[in-house]
């Protein structure tokens, strides 16, 4: 698999970023600085980067409550990013959505997702738009392993197994559904054969190497692309932080989170391997780590300097028009 | 003059479908048995079915089933790919068949659909119809026969429109497709066979734009749906003992015309609505909290609500017919804040 030298950049760029931001907002969290609740994506990176490396602006994805790491793999900017986590009137969402709800329509964003199982209707809803309008664009929903357990998973799948639509069901099973383990959650082995009862094809990848997603959501997309259909993808990886920030995470030893964080970690893997390969050189990797670090900063920096939305605000964005004479 | 025509309000919702859907290529519909027959090889069984009350029947033909989609028993699925379809650019119509069922794609509804806008800062559209049958009165028993409207109301993003003539059927779903945002269209069960005048032509009826029905001076009646014809019945009754009903269709009820109810109250000072639904937490509570609120000192008399029991709807007939509010009940409650 040859994948070009710029999309190799862009990708680890994008992980980095991933993996920065989320380090950054789990110390502002920490600090009080953000409120409400935030579920950090970092260890997942492989995943988000790996399947969005293959689409553009016009292809859709709908995500979770742990919905940073989409974002940004789908080239939403962490600047409106963290102004939205702050809670400010720059935010991707106006200070209106939070960590829960964060969307950028214009890069195909269409929301992080505080209902579990909740994304995978609307993204059979925008494959069903690429469908009856030929565009060529594909949907993907990414969700959890406890979100392959919802109706609307089993709904969404067969829904898009008959149309035919161009939709990719990306199962991110970190292995706990808050804290409840998928051994004693899910029945029937691994959650990408449940595609078998739909005539689908189910392949489960180690979500921790990215070359492995990228190939597999290459074929993925090129089936859906070609009108064959849909795929569900089952990407089995491991979050570095608990289910949210606060959780004392009882239900996992600490030496587990350091195994994977040592010897699992998917950017190290991924440099690893493009610098043992020659693709790429160590002095531009830094470079990027060193710019990414810059624009994390810069992007607090940005948050905190926002200004809160104005109270009026609060009824602003209901409807497009409602006209009530009261 | 096509102004004579007249049509039943079921064809007259058939029609505003067929015209939306020819004008913009983005109108697409999806329900269960919408369409009927699907994947069957019996000769004929293509469009066999045409939704509830065959309301749809027809429209394959003419559009195709790239845009006109049975669906699997899958409401979550469906309402929620309907929600998406929306936020991407289509104008989806989605079928839910009776209102009973929304407990199945409640959270593509309310969570979803109702809120994208909302959570994404103003940044998206959810332009889609829900289409669904209301009401008791032809014996479809509990799961069947719930009007439920004010749940809906109650849900801030989403709109609630019920047609009462055919005329406005027609007028309402054409201006619920163009809407931006994501319209409830419920339809009565026992008032689609209802004939009236329908223009050829499109044209729309605002949403947000109450009717009155019958002027009157004396006492507002607010009826709602099938409770229209109910009231009007009972005016017409109490115009032979001198009493001067007026009656008002507010035919949405998000947004709620509530600036032609306070006008009407003020003229007449007394205020009874009739709501098919259950009593709590009910349009009839709202409404009357609502002229409590802003017409108290305009108001002779208590204001009264008829509605339904706080029970879910009975089957037997006997039973339907008592939880119904009845034309003797309305009639008598008149008389009775006509004698304050």
């Amino acid at each position: 698999m040859d994948i070009p030298r710029d999309k190799l950049l862009e990708i680890y760029e994008r992980m980095v970023t991933i993996r920065k931001f989320e380090d950054r907002v789990h110390d502002e969290y920490a600090a009080g600085r953000i409120p409400g609740f935030v579920h950090l994506y970092a260890g997942e990176e492989a995943v988000a980067v790996g399947v969005c490396a293959h689409l553009s602006d016009a292809d859709n994805i709908t995500s979770t409550h742990r919905g940073h790491g989409h974002c940004i793999a789908k080239g939403v900017g962490v600047n409106e990013m963290m102004a939205e986590l702050y809670g400010r009137a720059t935010g991707a969402c106006k200070g209106k959505g939070g960590s829960m709800h964060i969307a950028d329509v214009d890069r195909g964003m269409l929301g992080a997702n505080g209902i579990v199982g909740g994304g995978v209707p609307l993204a059979c809803g925008a494959a069903l738009t690429a469908q009856v309008q030929g565009s060529g664009a594909v949907a993907v929903s990414f969700f959890g392993d406890g979100g392959a357990n919802e109706g609307t998973f089993h709904e969404g799948l067969n829904l898009a197994a008959i149309w035919k639509l161009p939709a990719i069901f990306v199962v991110e099973n970190n292995r706990y559904a808050q804290s409840t383990n998928v051994k004693y959650a899910s029945a029937g082995g691994d959650i990408a054969s449940r595609a078998q009862a739909y005539g689908i094809p189910g392949v489960a990848v180690n979500g921790l190497n990215l070359f492995d997603v990228y190939e597999t959501m290459g074929v993925a997309i090129d089936r859906a692309r070609a009108g064959d259909g849909p795929t569900l993808l089952e990407c089995q990886t491991y979050r570095f932080y608990g289910h949210y920030e606060g959780d004392t995470q009882g239900y996992r030893s600490r030496a587990e989170i350091e195994e994977y964080r040592d010897k699992h970690c998917a950017i190290r893997h991924f440099r690893d391997r493009v610098t043992e390969q020659g693709l790429l050189g160590d002095d531009e990797l830094d470079a990027i780590d060193a710019q990414v670090a810059d624009a994390v900063e810069a992007a607090v920096e940005f948050a905190a300097n926002s200004p809160f939305p104005d109270a009026s605000e609060v009824t602003t964005d209901v409807y497009v028009n409602y006209e009530e004479a009261i | 003059m096509s102004e004579e025509r007249t049509l039943t309000l079921g064809l007259a919702i058939r029609e505003a479908l067929h015209q939306e859907m020819e004008r913009d290529s983005t109108v697409i519909i999806m329900g269960e048995d919408i369409v009927g027959g699907a994947g069957s090889d019996e000769p004929g069984a293509e469009d066999s079915w045409g939704g509830p009350m065959g309301i749809t029947r027809g429209l394959v033909s003419k559009f195709g089933r790239n845009r006109v989609r049975d669906t699997p028993i899958s409401e979550a699925g469906f309402i929620g790919a309907a929600v998406g379809a929306a936020a991407t650019g289509l104008r989806p119509i989605a079928a839910l068949m009776f209102i009973d069922f929304f407990g199945i794609p409640m959270d593509q509804i309310y969570n979803q659909g109702a809120k994208l806008r909302y959570m994404f800062g103003g940044k998206a559209k959810v332009p889609m119809v829900i289409r669904a049958l209301i009401g008791a009165g032809v014996n479809a028993a509990a799961q069947h026969s719930q009007s439920l409207y004010s749940i809906f109301t109650h849900i801030p993003g989403l709109k609630v429109v019920i047609p009462t003539t055919p005329y406005d059927a027609k007028g309402l779903m054409i201006a619920a497709i163009r809407d931006d945002d994501p319209v409830f269209f419920l339809e009565h069960k026992t008032l689609l066979g209802e004939k009236g005048p329908v223009p050829e032509e499109p044209y729309t009826v605002p949403l947000g734009k109450a009717e009155i029905r019958h002027e009157g001076s004396d006492v507002t009646v607010v009826a709602i749906a099938k409770m229209v014809s109910v009231a009007l019945s009972a005016a017409e009754i109490l115009a032979a003992e001198g009493v001067s009903v007026e009656v008002i269709d507010p035919r949405t009820l998000s947004p709620l015309d509530g600036g032609t109810i306070l006008d009407s109250v003020e003229k007449t000072g007394r205020l009874v609505i009739v709501d098919e639904d259950t009593p709590r937490c009910s349009l009839a509570t709202d409404i009357a909290a609502l002229a409590a609120d802003e017409a108290f000192y305009s108001l002779e008399a208590p204001i009264k609500r008829i509605t339904a029991p706080h029970t879910p709807v009975p089957f037997s007939p006997t039973l339907e017919n008592a939880y119904i509010p009845s034309q003797e009940r309305v009639v008598e409650t008149i008389r009775e804040v006509m004698s304050v």
